[in-house]
C-alpha cells in the first residue's frame, strides 16, 4: 500500500536507491571473486621473496617485511630434483627444446590436414577427419603402455626426441580441428578459380590460403604450446633423470622428502615454471580463450 | 602421370597423419584392450585369458577408492565450476567497464599448469603454515583446516584447487552464450514487465542448453582425466584416498609393474570417458545432417 502513496519524485529516488545498491552488491561481488582468483598467485609471489625464518613466524597472506631474491636463485640454479642438483635451469631449457619443434610440426601437419579436408574433399575425408577427432577424446592413459614400448623399439625410450614426437602424435587432431574448421569458411570457389589459372595443390596452398592464416596459426600455436609446456603426464612417464620437462622436475622439487621442506624455493620454482604460459596468455590472451573454446564447443 | 598425381595429392598429404593415428591411437587402444584380456604382470603376455584382470580390478579396495574418488570430485567439481561460472557470466553481463580486467584474472588459471596449481594450493592448505596457521594468528585459535592432510577430506581439497582453476572457463563459455542471445526477445520481455530474474531463469538460461551441454562434456572430460592436479596436490595420499582412475593406471603402470591391471583400469576410464562423449558427438552429428 505504501507504494500506491509514493509521489513519482519519491519513487524515482527509491528506484535510484536500490539501483545504487544493486551496483554496489554487483562490484562487490565481482571484487571478491577477483580477489579469490588472484590470492593464489598473490601468496606463491608474497612467498617466494621471503625467507624462511620469515614464512615461519609470519602469516601467510603478509607482504614480505623483507624482499629476498635467493629462493629464486635456488630454484632456478640449485634446487634438488632428485639426486640432481641444478635447479630448475636444465629442465627449464628440456621444455623449451621440446616444446618448440613439437609445436612447429604440429602446426604444419594440421594447417596441411586441415586444408585437404576443408578443401579438398574426397570420398571417405569426413570419416578420416571423425577418427582423427575421436584421437583427441580419449583418455592418454590408454595408450601410455603400449607408446612406452613402441618407443622402447624405436630407440627414443627416455628422450628428448621421443617426447616429441609423442607430443607430435597426439597434438595432430586438435590442430587439424582447428586449421579445418577455419578453412570450411573460405568459399571452394576460391579454389575452383585457381584450378582454372592453372594453379596446382600446393601452389593455391601457399598464395592464397597461407596467407589467409596467421589468426588461426596464432590460435593453434599458442594452444600446442599451453599443451605442451604444462603437460605432466607424457613428461612423468616417457622421460627420465635429465630429460624431464620442467613441470615434472618441479613437482621433484616440491615432493621430494629429503631436507628442510624451503616453501619459498617451491613457490619461486612454480612461477618459474608458469612464467613461459602467463606470459603468453598476458600478451595474446584474447587467441588464448578463442582456441580453449574452439576446442571445447566445436569439438 | 602429373595429372594422376595432381589428383592424388591432397590424399598423400593427409595420409602419414591418417596413418599415424591408426597406430597410435586406435591400434594402441587395441593393444591395451588386448593385454587387459591377459595374465600380464610385469611383462606383457599375449595369450587371451578372459576377464581375470577386470574381476581383480574391481575386487580391489584401492579401485574402489579411486572409482568413488572420481564419482565425488568429478559431481563437485561439474557442479560447483557450471555454478561459478555461470554466476560470474551473469555478474559480467551487467554492462560492467571494467569487465575485460575482470575476465583476465578470472580466466588467467587455465594458462597454468596443473603441477603450479597444485603447488601453490598444497601451501595455501598447509596446516602448519598456510589458511590454518592464519587464521589462527588471527585469534581463532579452535580453527582448523586440514583437508590435504586428512584422509576424509583431501579429496574436497582437490576441488578446491580443481574449481580454482576451471571454472573462469567456464565463465568464458557462458559469457559468449549470453552475447548470443536474441537481444530482441530480452528488449520485448523488458517491455512487458518481466522482472530480470525472470527474464534469466525463463528466457536466457534455458536457450543456452547447447553451452551447458559442452561445459559439462568439457568438465567431465577434465575430471576423469585429471592426474596432474591429485600428483602435485595430495601425491594420491594420505595412503590412496585421493587416487583417482588416472592416478591408480598411472601406479600400476610405472611403480608396481602390473601391466594387466593398469591396461584393464585404462580400458575401464576410456569407457566411462565414451560413454560420455559418445552420445555427445553422435547428437552434433546428427544435428549438423538434419
Amino acid at each position: 500500500m505504501t507504494d500506491a502513496t509514493l509521489t513519482p519524485a519519491a519513487a524515482a529516488n527509491s528506484r535510484n536507491w536500490s539501483h545504487f545498491a544493486l551496483r554496489w552488491t554487483l562490484f562487490t561481488l565481482l571484487g571478491l571473486f577477483a580477489l579469490f582468483y588472484l590470492m593464489p598467485l598473490f601468496v606463491m609471489i608474497t612467498t617466494s621473496l621471503k625467507s624462511l625464518e620469515e614464512i615461519r613466524t609470519g602469516s601467510l597472506i603478509a607482504f614480505p617485511r623483507e624482499v629476498t631474491f635467493d629462493a629464486w636463485r635456488t630454484a632456478w640454479s640449485e634446487a634438488c630434483t632428485g639426486i640432481q642438483c641444478e635447479g630448475l635451469r636444465p629442465f627449464f631449457w628440456n621444455s623449451v627444446v621440446i616444446a618448440v619443434p613439437a609445436v612447429a610440426i604440429s602446426t604444419m601437419l594440421g594447417a596441411a590436414n586441415g586444408y585437404v579436408i576443408a578443401q579438398w574433399r574426397f570420398r571417405g575425408a569426413n570419416l578420416i577427419f571423425s577418427l582423427m577427432l575421436f584421437g583427441c577424446f580419449i583418455p592418454f592413459q590408454v595408450v601410455l603402455l603400449p607408446m612406452a614400448r613402441m618407443l622402447g623399439l624405436m630407440g627414443l625410450a627416455g628422450s628428448i626426441p621421443g617426447l616429441i614426437f609423442v607430443h607430435v602424435i597426439y597434438g595432430i587432431g586438435f590442430t587439424t580441428l582447428f586449421f579445418r574448421n577455419f578453412y570450411v569458411t573460405i568459399p571452394q570457389d576460391l579454389v575452383k578459380a585457381a584450378k582454372v589459372d592453372g594453379a596446382g595443390f600446393f601452389r593455391i596452398f601457399w598464395s592464397i590460403f597461407l596467407p589467409l592464416s596467421l589468426p588461426i596459426i596464432v590460435v593453434t600455436v599458442i594452444w600446442q604450446f599451453t599443451q605442451i609446456w604444462n603437460d605432466f603426464l607424457f613428461g612423468v612417464s616417457f622421460s627420465q633423470a635429465g630429460t624431464q620437462p620442467v613441470t615434472v622436475a618441479l613437482n621433484n622439487i616440491v615432493n621430494s622428502t629429503t631436507g628442510v621442506k624451503e616453501y619459498n624455493v617451491d613457490m619461486a620454482a612454480a612461477i618459474i615454471a608458469a612464467l613461459p604460459t602467463l606470459l603468453v596468455y598476458a600478451v595474446a590472451g584474447k587467441y588464448f580463450i578463442r582456441g580453449l573454446t574452439a576446442g571445447s564447443v566445436k569439438g | 602421370m602429373t595429372e594422376w598425381l595432381e589428383r592424388h595429392i591432397p590424399k598423400m598429404v593427409l595420409a602419414p597423419s591418417f596413418a599415424a593415428v591408426l597406430v597410435f591411437v586406435y591400434g594402441f587402444i587395441a593393444w591395451t584392450a588386448w593385454v587387459s584380456l591377459t595374465r600380464s604382470r610385469l611383462l606383457p603376455k599375449y595369450e587371451i585369458e578372459g576377464l581375470i584382470q577386470y574381476e581383480r580390478l574391481f575386487n580391489a579396495p584401492r579401485w574402489d577408492t579411486a572409482m568413488s574418488n572420481l564419482f565425488v570430485f568429478g559431481t563437485l567439481f561439474i557442479l560447483i565450476s557450471m555454478f561459478l561460472g555461470l554466476m560470474l557470466a551473469i555478474l559480467l553481463d551487467q554492462k560492467i567497464r571494467t569487465e575485460g580486467v575482470l575476465r583476465t584474472i578470472y580466466l588467467y588459471p587455465m594458462a597454468l599448469s596443473l603441477i603450479v596449481t597444485g603447488t601453490a594450493w598444497k601451501w595455501i592448505m598447509n596446516p602448519g603454515l598456510g589458511l590454518e596457521a592464519m587464521v589462527r594468528g588471527w585469534g581463532f585459535d579452535s580453527f582448523t583446516f586440514d583437508w590435504v592432510i586428512n584422509p576424509d577430506k583431501a579429496i574436497y581439497a582437490v576441488v578446491i584447487a580443481g574449481v580454482w582453476q576451471a571454472s573462469g572457463f567456464v565463465m568464458a563459455l557462458f559469457l559468449a552464450g549470453l552475447r548470443g542471445v536474441d537481444g530482441e526477445i530480452i528488449k520485448a520481455a523488458q517491455v512487458d514487465g518481466i522482472p530480470t530474474w525472470r527474464i534469466y531463469t525463463a528466457i536466457i538460461i534455458p536457450s543456452m542448453a547447447p553451452i551447458f551441454l559442452s561445459a559439462f562434456i568439457v568438465l567431465a572430460h577434465l575430471a576423469i582425466k585429471s592426474f596432474d592436479l591429485v600428483i602435485a596436490l595430495t601425491g594420491g595420499g594420505p595412503g590412496y584416498a585421493t587416487d583417482l582412475p588416472a592416478t591408480f593406471m598411472y601406479t600400476m603402470a610405472f611403480s608396481r609393474g602390473d601391466i594387466g591391471q593398469a591396461a584393464s583400469s585404462a580400458m575401464v576410464m576410456m569407457g566411462v570417458v565414451f560413454a560420455i562423449i559418445v552420445p555427445y558427438l553422435y547428437s552434433e552429428l546428427r544435428a549438423k545432417h538434419d
